[in-house]
């Protein structure tokens, strides 16, 4: 078989055997459930029989096992099972988790999107930038700032920005409380600042990763000969160092793009922006599990596709892997 | 490996020089520090000495209401009072013993758990070491802050579970690092050397490994102490890490977080205690990093 198909189905296999082991993590957590999980739900009020009905409800009277495939199976299909926020009211007026995640996954893929679209191009460029012009005065000032915003927490950033551009200079809206009829542009409008943090805490990671991946490139021996050999140096780029640098430089965008998960929970909760981060935490404060369960693989898959496409990304673009002997 | 090449030099040098006591050296070393490290160093004091003097540095009690809520910024309230009356100054200063000192629990154990485990790993390896690092890859499967997330609502949100929770799953950092550094070390022949003496695999990996991959470790624990620091304050802020009345910057600025709509400065101020504090760990470390890997610039 051709090295290069059997490497993408290796790792391919790999990603859906971390994507299974995920899903049996996230289920058996809830079988280490504290007993009076019931009650802790419901309330101390709760009748013996309002316990029992809620535990049928989430199927705790039937084995661990068939459960879990029973859920798996639905997952699968899309169906992520009832918030336990409706839970108690017996008279089947049921909530489904998929009715309250989706509409919200949409706004988070929408301000993820939006963030992706400025902060790639743009780190990636200063990057290089810095990359190329190595101690300079550019580089200097560029590695301070950078080292700066990735260490200072996102809620930092956002009140900042909140403060001084919303706040005391009215020229943002404050909070990005978007709806399903928000019009496209009101809703670039309003995503202004939790776009501009993201992008802040973002574009700094990326911008360092791209810039110590260009570096270690270009201090290896076949530059070096590239270079001796009296190449002019846009050849040296292009020719040499590009080919190679696809691989680290999907890495990094792939990297950021998955801490781009972390910063959303924030940044959402902060800016009031009906994500699905925010409907996370509320849902952990609440203790809705089924919701945390359906939140927290739909972050984890987005994880694993992200370093699956970086990871393919590098393969495919692999000179070795591209022209075997 | 250190005391080794060291001899080595001096050795073959014409004069050997006079020990310098460790006094002196640290402030040798210190005289080649850029001034970003100092400026790091300076605020780290800073930090420690109201932490450890909280109750001599504060003008009032960690939970005491002294006043109306929300004051605006006097003599009496230097940075006015908070939702419930309780002074923001005494709040800030008691703040840096309670959020920095479970930050440094949580990174101290991790490095326990995850370093023993690591080292342990490198040093039995076979079965052992595959079942670590596979355990390892599934926990790192899925993004810190959202197990955490999961875990917290799971087991409920206390201190002590938040201090249990990120010690775990930082772990993991910490044992692929010292797994990698410590099988460098163990193939070496004073490795081998306590191997056939018979010593036991406990007192290999504390005396024999560990002070060969320490400068690597040092490093690293500042880069997830800060790491540690912001997760906690994060979750803190999201009302699901250390929970009131203990004085929190995190949970600080999730209280007072109205007064900003306001135009009022004062909910930055614990955001800016924990972004200066981290800032500063950074600058350090950054120049330890430097100094440890000499030509490589980033880790």
């Amino acid at each position: 078989m051709n090295p290069l198909l059997r490497t993408l189905l290796q790792r391919l296999g790999l990603g859906l055997a971390t994507l299974w082991v995920v899903s049996l993590i996230i289920f058996t957590m809830v079988e280490m459930l504290p007993g009076d999980f019931a009650k802790a739900i419901l309330g101390q009020s709760a009748t013996p029989e309002t316990v029992a009905a809620f535990e049928r409800q989430i199927g705790l009277d039937r084995p661990p096992v068939e459960r879990y495939v029973h859920w798996l199976g639905a997952v699968i299909q899309g169906d992520l099972g009832n918030s336990f926020s409706s839970a108690g009211s017996l008279a089947g007026h049921e909530r489904t988790v998929a009715s309250l995640v989706v509409p919200r996954l949409k706004n988070t893929l929408f301000l993820a999107t939006f963030v992706a679209i400025i902060a790639v191009p743009l780190a990636l460029a200063l990057g290089l930038l810095a990359a190329l012009y190595r101690n300079s005065i550019f580089d200097r000032m560029v590695n301070l700032t950078t080292l700066t915003s990735i260490s200072v927490p996102e809620f930092f950033v956002a009140y900042i920005l909140m403060l001084f551009l919303a706040v005391r200079l009215p020229w943002f809206y404050s909070l990005a409380n978007v709806d399903a009829d928000t019009p496209f542009l009101e809703r670039i409008a309003r995503c202004a600042l939790p776009v501009m943090t993201l992008v802040l805490v973002i574009v700094a990671h990326m911008m360092r990763m791209t810039r110590a991946a260009i570096i270690n490139l270009l201090s290896s021996p076949y530059i070096e000969t590239a270079r001796l050999k009296g190449l002019p140096p846009g050849r040296v780029i292009v020719h040499h160092a590009l080919p190679n640098a696809w691989a680290p430089i999907a890495n990094v965008v792939a990297l950021n793009l998955a801490y781009l998960i972390v910063g959303v929970v924030l940044v959402e909760v902060v800016f009031v922006y009906p994500g699905i981060g925010q409907l996370m935490i509320n849902a952990v404060s609440s203790r809705d599990i089924p919701v945390v369960q359906a939140c927290a693989m739909i972050f984890a898959l987005a994880y694993i596709l992200l370093n699956l496409t970086a990871d393919i990304a590098a393969i495919v673009t692999n000179p070795r892997l591209l022209h075997p002997r | 490996m250190t005391t080794g090449s060291e001899s080595t030099a001096t050795g073959a040098g014409p004069a050997v020089p006079p020990r310098r006591s460790p006094l002196v050296a640290a402030w040798r070393l210190l005289r080649t520090a850029p001034a970003t490290a100092w400026l790091g160093l300076a605020v780290l004091a800073i930090y420690i000495v109201v932490a450890v003097f909280a109750p001599l540095v504060a003008p009032y009690g960690e939970s005491e209401i002294v006043g109306q809520q929300y004051e605006p910024w006097s003599e009496t309230y230097m940075f006015g009072t908070d939702q419930l009356g309780r002074d923001m100054l005494s709040r800030l200063v008691y703040g840096a013993r309670n959020t920095v000192g479970i930050a440094i629990l949580t990174t101290l154990l991790s490095f326990v758990l995850g370093g023993s485990i690591g080292m342990l790993a490198a040093v039995i390896g076979g079965w052992f070491d595959q079942v670590a690092g596979r355990i390892v890859d599934v926990l790192m499967a899925i993004p810190q802050l959202v197990f955490a997330l999961v875990l917290l609502s799971m087991f409920g949100t206390n201190v002590v579970n938040l201090i249990l929770i990120i010690a775990v799953l930082d772990a993991t950092r910490v044992f692929r690092l010292s797994r990698a550094v410590a099988m460098n070390v163990v193939v070496l022949d004073f490795v081998e050397a306590a191997k056939l003496q018979g010593e036991r695999r406990g007192r290999i990996v504390a005396f024999e490994v560990l002070p060969n991959i320490l400068p690597p470790l040092v490093a690293e624990f500042g880069l997830r102490f800060c790491f540690v620091f912001l997760t906690i304050s994060a979750l803190s802020f999201l009302g699901l890490g250390i929970q009131p009345p203990t004085a929190d910057w995190g949970s600080m600025v999730r209280e007072n977080a109205t007064l900003i709509s306001y135009g009022d400065i004062t909910p930055l101020l614990p955001a800016g205690a924990i972004a200066i504090l981290t800032v500063a760990v950074n600058f350090i470390v950054d120049w330890f990093l430097h100094k440890a890997s000499g030509l490589k610039d980033e880790r």
